[in-house]
C-alpha cells in the first residue's frame, strides 16, 4: 500500500499523457488530408522566423498591451513548466522536492522564487486578459463571429490559468518544511499567514491537494488544448516554420494549370493523344478548393494553429467597411469543416463517407470571399504567420474554374481581357494613343 | 503637356538595332484610363527629362493577367503571362519598369514561375535612382512646405515590403511629408485591390475608399500622394464623395515630380 501514491500518480500521467498523443495523431492525420506543399527551400530564413516571430514573438508586440502581457505569460508558461519536471520526479518515486536533495539549496531557492515571481506576474497579465474580454469588451472579442464556443473558449483558458497559478503558490505556501528554508518563498512567504493556526495535519493535506490538483490540472488542460484555440502553444512553432517566406504579394501559379496552358500554346500538340499511362488512376486535379481536403497541409495547420486573437479581422478593410468577411472566421471554419471531416472519418472505419457538405456554401459564402480586396492586411497582422488570405484565393479559383461563378462584372473583364488584352472593352491597337493625346 | 513626348516602341527600336536600358511597362489602366493615362505622360516627361533610353511595347503589350488572378481566373492569368513573356523573352528584355504596383508584383514576382525573369522597378523606385544618380534634378520649389501624405500601395508595401522610394522621392521636393496613422505595412487597402475595380462592393455600411480617404484627411493634408493608378481612383473618388477635391489634390508621385 505504500507506493499506491505512485501507482495513482503513474496511472494518471499515462492516461493524461496517452490521451493527448491519441488526438495529436487525429491532428496529424487530419491535416495530411491537405495536399503536400514543397517547404525544402529557404531552411535559413524559416528557422530565422521560427526564432523571431516564434521565439521572440517579435510580432505579437506590434500591439504593446497585449503583446507585452502575452510575453509575460508565455516566459512565464515555459519557465514554470521546469517545476513540472519536479512534481513528475516527485509523483513518480515518491519523493518530496527531489530538487532540493540535487541541487544546492541557494540555487533550488533560486528557481523557486523565479518561478513564483513568474507566477504571480502571470496572475496579473491573465487578470487584465479577462477584463480586456469581459468588462472593456475590446471589439475583436466581442464581434458575432467570435459567438458561443469561441467566446466562452477564451476565458476558460483564462480560469485555468488562474487556477494553476494559486494552486502553486498554495503549494508552496503551505509546504512548512520549505518555507522553514527561507530560500524560494519570495511571494509564497506572504500567503502563508493566511494558513496561521493550522494543524500541521491540515497543512499537510492542504499542500497535498494543492500538489495533486495542480499536476492534475496541467494535465486535464494539456487534454483541453485540441478542443480548444489553444493549440497555438504548440503548433506556432512549426506554423511559422512552414509560413510563407516568399512576398506576400506573391500568389503561387497553379501546376496544374500550367500543364493545361502549355498543351494549349505548344503548336505540336495532338489535342487527340492519350493520356499519358501513369495518370490513370489519379483524379484530374480540382482547380481551387471548394472543402478541406483541397487545400494544403500548411493552410490546415494554419487552421488548428489559429487563436482567434482578431488581429487579422481587426485589420481587414472588408471588414472594417462592415463587410461580412472575417479572416478570422475563414480560419475558424476551416478548423471546424477539418474536425467535422475528421469525426465522419473516425465514425466510418477510416474511410470519408461523403456528407453532403463542404468548406464552401455550408460555412464560407461567396459574400464573403468575393469581399477580400488581396491586401494581405491580415497576413501581416498574424502573430503566427497565418495566411488566411490563400484559402480565400484558393475557394475564388474553385468559384470561377470550376464553377463560373464570378460576379457579373468580374466576368464580362475576364472576357475583355481575354478578347482586347484590357480589362475594357478597348481596341489592343489603341494600346499607344495615349502618347498622342 | 505642350511639349511633345518621345515614346519608342520596342519594335522601332528592334529595327533600329538598337536595345533600350529599361522597358516601360505601361500596363492597362495607364493605356486605357483617363486619369492614369495623365501619370503615364508625366511618368514619359520625366524619362524625356532625364533622357533614359527606355522604349514600350505599345500595341504588342497585353494585361498581365493580375486581375484575373486576383479573381480567381488563373487559367486566363497563366495565358496572358505566356504570351507576355513571349514577347518579352523576344526581345530580350532584362529590366523593366512600371507605374502600376499590381504589374511590378505580377511580372516581378509570378513571371518567372512560367519563364519569365525580369528585373522589375517600381517607377517610385526608379525615380528615386535618377534623382540620387544626378541623372534628374528638380527645382524643389513647387511643393515646398505643402502638407503631403503618402498612401501605400498594398502591392508595392506589404505586397514587396517597398516603403522608403516614394518617401524619399517626396522629402526630395521640400514638401512636408505627414502620415497616417495607418501606414507602412499597417497600411489600409484603398479598396481597389483583389479585382474589387471592377465590380460593386459587397453590402457593407461604409466604402472602403471612403475609410481610407477620412484617414488622409485627419492629416489636413493639401496632397494626397498616391504610387498606384488605382488608388490614385480610389482616393480621387474618396476625397468627391467628401466634397473637397478643390481643396485637396489627388496626385501619383511621377506627376509631383513631373512638376517638381
Amino acid at each position: 500500500m505504500e507506493y499506491l501514491p505512485n501507482i495513482i500518480f503513474a496511472i494518471i500521467l499515462i492516461a493524461g499523457v496517452g490521451y493527448f498523443a491519441r488526438n495529436i495523431n487525429k491532428l496529424i492525420r487530419n491535416i495530411k488530408l491537405g495536399h503536400k506543399v514543397d517547404a525544402n527551400d529557404n531552411t535559413a530564413e524559416r528557422w530565422k522566423n521560427v526564432v523571431n516571430i516564434a521565439l521572440g514573438q517579435s510580432k505579437m508586440v506590434k500591439r504593446p498591451v497585449s503583446g507585452f502581457l502575452h510575453v509575460i505569460v508565455y516566459v512565464g508558461f515555459i519557465i514554470i513548466n521546469i517545476e513540472v519536471l519536479e512534481i513528475i520526479i516527485d509523483g513518480v518515486f515518491g519523493t518530496h522536492r527531489i530538487g532540493l536533495s540535487i541541487l544546492p539549496e541557494s540555487v533550488y531557492g533560486f528557481l523557486i522564487d523565479a518561478f513564483e515571481i513568474l507566477a504571480l506576474l502571470v496572475l496579473v497579465s491573465v487578470i487584465v486578459f479577462w477584463i480586456r474580454r469581459n468588462v472593456i469588451k475590446i471589439r475583436r472579442f466581442i464581434s458575432s463571429d467570435l459567438k458561443g464556443w469561441p467566446k466562452s473558449d477564451g476565458n476558460i483558458i483564462l480560469y485555468f490559468e488562474v487556477v494553476l497559478m494559486v494552486l502553486f503558490l498554495v503549494m508552496n505556501a503551505t509546504d512548512t518544511p520549505f518555507q522553514n528554508l527561507e530560500a524560494g518563498n519570495v511571494i509564497s512567504q506572504f500567503i502563508a499567514p493566511w494558513f496561521e493556526g493550522f494543524s500541521s495535519e491540515t497543512l499537510y493535506t492542504i499542500e497535498r491537494a494543492a500538489w495533486w490538483l495542480h499536476i492534475v490540472g496541467i494535465l486535464v488542460f494539456l487534454n483541453y488544448l485540441y478542443f480548444s484555440k489553444h493549440l497555438h502553444i504548440l503548433l506556432a512553432f512549426p506554423n511559422v516554420y512552414y509560413g510563407k517566406v516568399v512576398p506576400k504579394g506573391q500568389f503561387n501559379n497553379l501546376d496544374a494549370v500550367t500543364a493545361e496552358v502549355k498543351l494549349m500554346i505548344d503548336p505540336d500538340a495532338d489535342p487527340y493523344a492519350a493520356p499519358p499511362e501513369t495518370a490513370e488512376d489519379e483524379v484530374p486535379a480540382k482547380f481551387g478548393a471548394s472543402d478541406v481536403m483541397d487545400l494544403s497541409q500548411v493552410q490546415l495547420l494554419n487552421a488548428y494553429t489559429c487563436t482567434e486573437c482578431g488581429r487579422c479581422t481587426s485589420e481587414c478593410p472588408a471588414n472594417l467597411t462592415g463587410k461580412k468577411l472575417s479572416p478570422r472566421k475563414i480560419m475558424m471554419d476551416t478548423r471546424d469543416r477539418l474536425e467535422e471531416v475528421g469525426k465522419n472519418i473516425d465514425a466510418n472505419n477510416g474511410v470519408f463517407k461523403d456528407d453532403g457538405k463542404q468548406l464552401l456554401g455550408d460555412y464560407i459564402t461567396n459574400e464573403e470571399l468575393w469581399a477580400c480586396t488581396t491586401c494581405n492586411a491580415c497576413v501581416e497582422a498574424c502573430p503566427v504567420s497565418i495566411d488566411p488570405l490563400s484559402i480565400i484565393m484558393d475557394m475564388r479559383r474553385y468559384l470561377v474554374m470550376e464553377q463560373s461563378a464570378a460576379p457579373m462584372e468580374l466576368n464580362n473583364m475576364m472576357t475583355n481581357i481575354e478578347n482586347n488584352g484590357a480589362p475594357w472593352p478597348y481596341n489592343q491597337m489603341d494600346r499607344l494613343n495615349w502618347k498622342d493625346e | 503637356m505642350s511639349e511633345q513626348l518621345k515614346v519608342p516602341t520596342m519594335a522601332e527600336m528592334m529595327a533600329e538595332g538598337r536595345k533600350p536600358e529599361i522597358l516601360f511597362w505601361v500596363g492597362s489602366a495607364g493605356s486605357y484610363d483617363d486619369r492614369a493615362k495623365k501619370i503615364t505622360k508625366a511618368f514619359v516627361k520625366i524619362l524625356n527629362k532625364a533622357n533614359v533610353d527606355f522604349a514600350v511595347l505599345g500595341t504588342e503589350e497585353s494585361n498581365t493577367g493580375d486581375v484575373a488572378k486576383r479573381a480567381g481566373n488563373e487559367f486566363l492569368f497563366q495565358m496572358q503571362a505566356v504570351m507576355n513573356i513571349e514577347v518579352l523573352n523576344g526581345y530580350e528584355i532584362m529590366r523593366i519598369v512600371t507605374c502600376d504596383p499590381h504589374s511590378f508584383n505580377c511580372l516581378k514576382n509570378e513571371y518567372p514561375g512560367l519563364g519569365g525573369h525580369y528585373e522589375v522597378i517600381h517607377h517610385t523606385q526608379f525615380i528615386k535612382d535618377l534623382i540620387s544618380s544626378g541623372r534628374l534634378t528638380l527645382e524643389g520649389n513647387t511643393y515646398k512646405g505643402k502638407r503631403i501624405t503618402f498612401h501605400d500601395p498594398c502591392y508595392l508595401g506589404r505586397g514587396n515590403g517597398v516603403y522608403e522610394a516614394p518617401r524619399d522621392v517626396l522629402k526630395k521636393t521640400n514638401a512636408t511629408l505627414v502620415e497616417m496613422k495607418r501606414h507602412k505595412n499597417t497600411a489600409l487597402c484603398c479598396g481597389a485591390g483583389g479585382a474589387q475595380m471592377f465590380k460593386e462592393p459587397e453590402k457593407g455600411d461604409k466604402d472602403v475608399n471612403v475609410l481610407r480617404t477620412e484617414e488622409a484627411l485627419e492629416t489636413q493634408p493639401e496632397i494626397i500622394a498616391t504610387g498606384c493608378p488605382y488608388c490614385n481612383t480610389m482616393m480621387t473618388d474618396g476625397v468627391k464623395s467628401k466634397e473637397k477635391e478643390d481643396q485637396i489634390k489627388v496626385l501619383d508621385i511621377a506627376e509631383l515630380i513631373a512638376d517638381a
